[in-house]
């Protein structure tokens, strides 16, 4: 269980905006949109990868897969460094490793019948369209729940929760070993996100699948993950098991993140009750200094201001990127 | 007596099948200073609800097909435009979902905050201004008096949102509807926003109609609780009772199907099939396709809202068997 | 296995989208108005050398300044020409230029477009040549074309294509922009394919309904732009039949013979006209923004 599937190095990201102009003349700002992370992923295993709008969590999953090639850092998937890999090589890589979107109408293109979707990720890697081809879309339409009659229809024709299915069903055809489930549930609504859920469950547990499950809400990546990692402003700031992070958290942003979770039953209201956190998340183009939490933090300390904590090991398993458990 | 009242109130739109229901015969009210949720999934009809009572909805090829509203005595589902727009403001206000799209970006926010009081009241520009930035300090803007000139995209979605509530509070509402307040923004930014709502109903006293599809925003904020379904009220009850309680089938689920924040469930338990569309909804009870515990005779007829329990209605055919002891 | 197995909603009976976007199109009456102003407009162009007896060309001064009656349908010109056969023959080129214009600009302005919209690094450098040539007003810049090659038939169709290529590459562009960020295209990248085939599997179908509604506007601009260069002088050559040229020698007799002006005109209206409604149509059905409204 323990041996390591992805691993990733120091791995950063930085876009240039609002630069170009008239023959680019305009001087470009730079957006850091996962800066310096580092993490691993184990064969088998779901890490939940958590964080508000502009963490830099999506960037990171399409990273992975190197959708978005970035700026510095490495990537090993499996014991091989696939970061400047050239892209026929890549080609290979592709086949282990898929994503699922968010968003079930802008996954699938809508002039392809859905044997079309399923089928392209074996026709890209050398497959003829044919009787094969389609008996393996099949097979997996009804891995999916989904009936095979499903096979010549349009995504038009189908609910948001069918068409996260067909997403799966692209995802699954090759037999790859990572997912990196990007959002994958949060666009459903919550009687149809419960059955994509237990269905993901399902295929890792079938498949012997490992996930990237990264999601904006905190208590459906408890349900699904083993680990979870937190993101603010394009750091990991704490990775711990999931029972450990959601019941003792270290760093004062994942205890507001937790804090911040509305209750779910009436008589454990949260407000007065639980502390809240100020203030805004500053944009990721202009971060603060030092802890890029330390504007919104409750026991910021003025080493915060100047210094960037590293994610340092604080129990076994439990890292933490905090001068509150720097000492 | 109750400040609204919606009394079997059936929206239809005109589609390219012919009429469709939105919404089926809702009826509910709600009390000064009560804050009633609204809880549905997508075509369950909660916002068409809400904007049906604000008439906001374009009509055709919307159409308030039976049933009244009636505010503060009034019956709004006769007024004329011209009367409607006087009760919007100061009688009913409303703040969306998308803080981004619900300002215009051409005007500073206090403009827009300064206008919708001057709709209503005559005021002189200090005036107004003074009101303007009174608002916004109510509702958590730092240094308000400096943000006033400040336009829409100078802000972040928190503040957006902020600017909004002050906008519809600027006339004191005696109803505030809320639809989907928190669904845009970030979860410590909700957090903030719900504690804000609250705080502002104990200072104002208003009422507030918060519609949501999370489970969580309703035991946060809401009172009382009105569970829709394609279009129907299906149980409506006070907010404990509905999370200890739940009598129909379908709150039971949405209550099961969503994961814990503490404790291990190897499990989700899911509701089978798909949201049914307005335009193709079964026969019977909108939900006994997906009802685990459906009888033939509940595809037949639409069982109407009834009293179970004291202040706890339910509109299922089997409620009285399947209730907990 | 999955417990839940998710059927619900998906009908038996199915439609092909490409059938019921035609049963949509021909159900819009400002479509199917256009299509028929359009379709009469072409038909006389395509069958003009059965249906004209009299050649368009030969002058007879005998029968100068006939007006429109049973021997000649039409009437005559100030040279005696069969005016029914001018404007036949003219509506046969009219439609050859806007057919030729509208061609050009599928091939150059989509290749454009496109290679600008996906690879990035290209889309400066094919962006300013556009911004530069977009610059000029189009009947201008036509103008210059024509006078810098000299007036013909086929300098005319070069001469709109350059006027209205960028502006056809920059739609195809700006949607190709929108496309290859959609997610679809994210995940053939994900499963290892090529540029080539996320072009033209993922990203040019789906650019294509912006771009037929801009080609049929373009037709009627091409059409009416050719009529007002040889109005002016510098289309095709006279005595060539096209309306702009029969437009030019009738304005001379407005008077005397109104008819030498006003069939042609009338002619360049219906066409105008058909086109500008057939591309409402396409694009109220066409368009997804709107799509999704519905």
């Amino acid at each position: 269980m323990t041996t390591p599937l992805v691993t990733a190095t120091g791995l950063s990201k930085h876009f240039e905006v609002g630069g170009g102009g008239f023959f680019g003349l305009r001087k470009a700002a730079t957006l850091k949109a996962v800066d310096e992370v580092s993490f691993t992923i184990n064969a088998g295993e779901t890490l939940g990868l958590v964080g508000e709008s502009g963490c830099g969590k999506s960037t990171l999953g399409r990273l992975l897969l190197r959708l978005i090639e970035p700026t510095s850092g490495t990537i090993t998937f499996d014991g091989n460094d696939i970061t400047r890999i050239g892209r026929m090589e890549m080609r290979g890589y592709r086949r282990s490793m898929q994503i699922i979107f968010q968003d079930p109408y802008g996954a699938l293109n809508p002039r392809m019948s859905v044997e079309d979707i399923i089928a392209e990720p074996l026709v890209i890697h050398g497959e003829r369209p044919g009787a094969e081809t389609r008996r393996k879309v099949t097979e997996m339409l009804g891995k999916v729940g989904l009936p095979a009659r499903a096979l010549d229809r349009f995504p038009h024709e189908f609910s948001g929760g069918q068409r996260q299915r067909i997403g799966i069903a692209r995802a699954l055809v090759l037999h790859p070993r990572l997912i990196v489930c990007d959002e994958a549930v949060s666009a459903l609504d919550v009687s149809v996100q419960a059955q994509i859920v237990n269905l993901l469950q399902d295929l890792q547990r079938e498949m012997g699948l490992t996930y990237l499950f990264i999601a904006h809400d905190l208590s459906v990546v408890r349900h699904i993950s083993d680990r979870v990692a937190v993101m603010y402003l394009g750091k990991v700031v704490e990775v711990a098991d999931k029972k450990t992070i959601y019941a003792a958290p270290l760093h004062p942003y994942t205890q507001a993140l937790i804090a911040a979770v509305p209750a779910q039953h009436p008589a454990q209201r949260s407000r007065g009750r639980r502390q809240r956190i100020a203030g805004d998340i500053p944009s990721a183009l202009n971060p603060p200094s030092g802890c890029r939490f330390h504007t919104r933090c409750p026991h910021v300390m003025p080493v915060c201001r100047e210094r960037a904590p590293e994610l340092r090991e604080a129990a076994a398993g439990h890292q933490v990127a905090c001068h509150l458990t720097d000492t | 007596m109750n400040l609204l009242e919606v009394r079997g109130l059936t929206t239809a739109f005109m589609t390219g099948r012919g009429e469709v229901n939105a919404i089926e015969e809702v009826s509910f009210s709600l009390k000064e200073g009560e804050i009633l949720g609204i809880v549905g999934e997508s075509g369950s009809g909660k916002s068409v609800t809400a904007l049906t009572v604000m008439g906001l909805l374009p009509q055709p090829p919307a159409r308030v097909a039976a049933g009244e509203v009636v505010f503060n005595g009034q019956n709004l589902t006769r007024m004329s435009d011209r009367d409607m727009q006087r009760i919007r403001g100061p009688g009913i206000s409303m703040i969306f979902q998308e803080p981004m799209t619900s300002l215009n970006p051409v005007f500073s926010i206090g403009d827009q905050i300064m206008e919708t009081i001057a709709a209503h009241e005559r005021l002189s520009q200090a005036d107004l201004r003074k009101r303007a930035i009174d608002m916004l300090d109510k509702v958590g803007i730092p240094s308000a008096s400096k943000r006033l000139d400040d336009y829409p995209h100078q802000m972040s979605g928190g503040q957006r949102q902020r600017v909004m509530i002050a906008m519809a509070l600027a006339c004191n509402p005696k109803l505030l509807i809320a639809d989907e307040p928190t669904t845009a923004l970030d979860v410590t930014i909700q957090a903030q926003i719900l504690d804000l709502l609250m705080d502002l109903r104990d200072e104002f006293g208003m009422a507030i109609m918060i519609i949501t599809h999370n489970m969580g925003v309703i035991a946060e904020t809401a009172d009382r609780v009105l569970v829709m379904y394609a279009g129907r009220v299906i149980e409506e009850a006070p907010v404990a009772q509905v999370f200890d309680r739940p009598l129909h089938p379908y709150t039971r689920g949405l209550l099961e199907c969503v994961p814990s924040l503490t404790e291990d469930k190897p499990r989700l338990v899911a509701i089978p099939g798909t949201l049914p569309e307005p335009a193709r909804r079964p026969p019977g009870c909108r939900f006994a396709p997906r009802c685990s515990h459906a009888l033939p005779a509940c595809s037949e007829a639409i069982p109407g809202l009834e009293l179970l329990e004291p202040a706890h209605a339910v509109a299922c055919f089997r409620a009285k068997e399947l209730a907990p002891a | 296995m999955s417990d839940v197995a998710d059927a619900e909603g998906i009908a038996l009976k199915r439609e092909h989208p490409a059938r019921a976007t035609l049963r949509r199109l021909f159900r819009h009456r400002l479509f199917v108005t256009g299509l028929l102003l359009f379709g009469v407009i072409a038909v006389i162009a395509i069958t003009a050398p059965w249906i004209t007896t009299a050649d368009p060309q030969r002058l007879s001064m005998r029968n100068k300044f006939l007006p429109p009656g049973e021997a000649w349908v039409f009437g005559t010109d100030n040279f005696g020409r069969s005016l029914w056969s001018r404007v036949v023959w003219g509506a046969q080129l009219s439609m050859i230029i806007g057919a030729s214009v509208v061609g050009l600009n599928a091939v150059f302005g989509t290749l454009i477009g496109a290679l600008a919209g996906y690879f990035r690094r290209l889309d400066n450098a094919l962006m300013r040549v556009n911004d530069a040539l977009m610059a000029f007003p189009a009947i201008l810049l036509a103008i210059a074309v024509t006078s810098v090659l000299g007036p013909s038939t086929l300098n005319v169709i070069l001469a709109l294509s350059i006027v209205y290529i960028p502006r056809t590459a920059r739609i195809v562009r700006s949607s190709v922009i929108v496309l290859r960020e959609m997610e679809y295209v994210q995940a053939a990248v994900a499963a290892g394919a090529g540029h080539w085939r996320i072009l033209r599997h993922h990203i040019l179908p789906n650019a294509m309904a912006p771009m037929i509604v801009q080609l049929s506007f373009l037709f009627a601009y091409a059409v009416l732009s050719e009529a007002t260069l040889s109005f002016l002088g510098v289309g095709a050559v006279p005595p060539t039949p096209t309306w702009g040229n029969i437009m030019a020698e009738g304005r001379d007799f407005m008077r005397e013979a109104p008819w030498i002006i006003t069939i042609p005109g009338v002619a360049l209206m219906i066409t105008v006209m058909g086109l500008n409604l057939l591309g409402d149509g396409l694009r109220d059905v066409l368009d997804p923004r709107l799509r999704i409204q519905q």
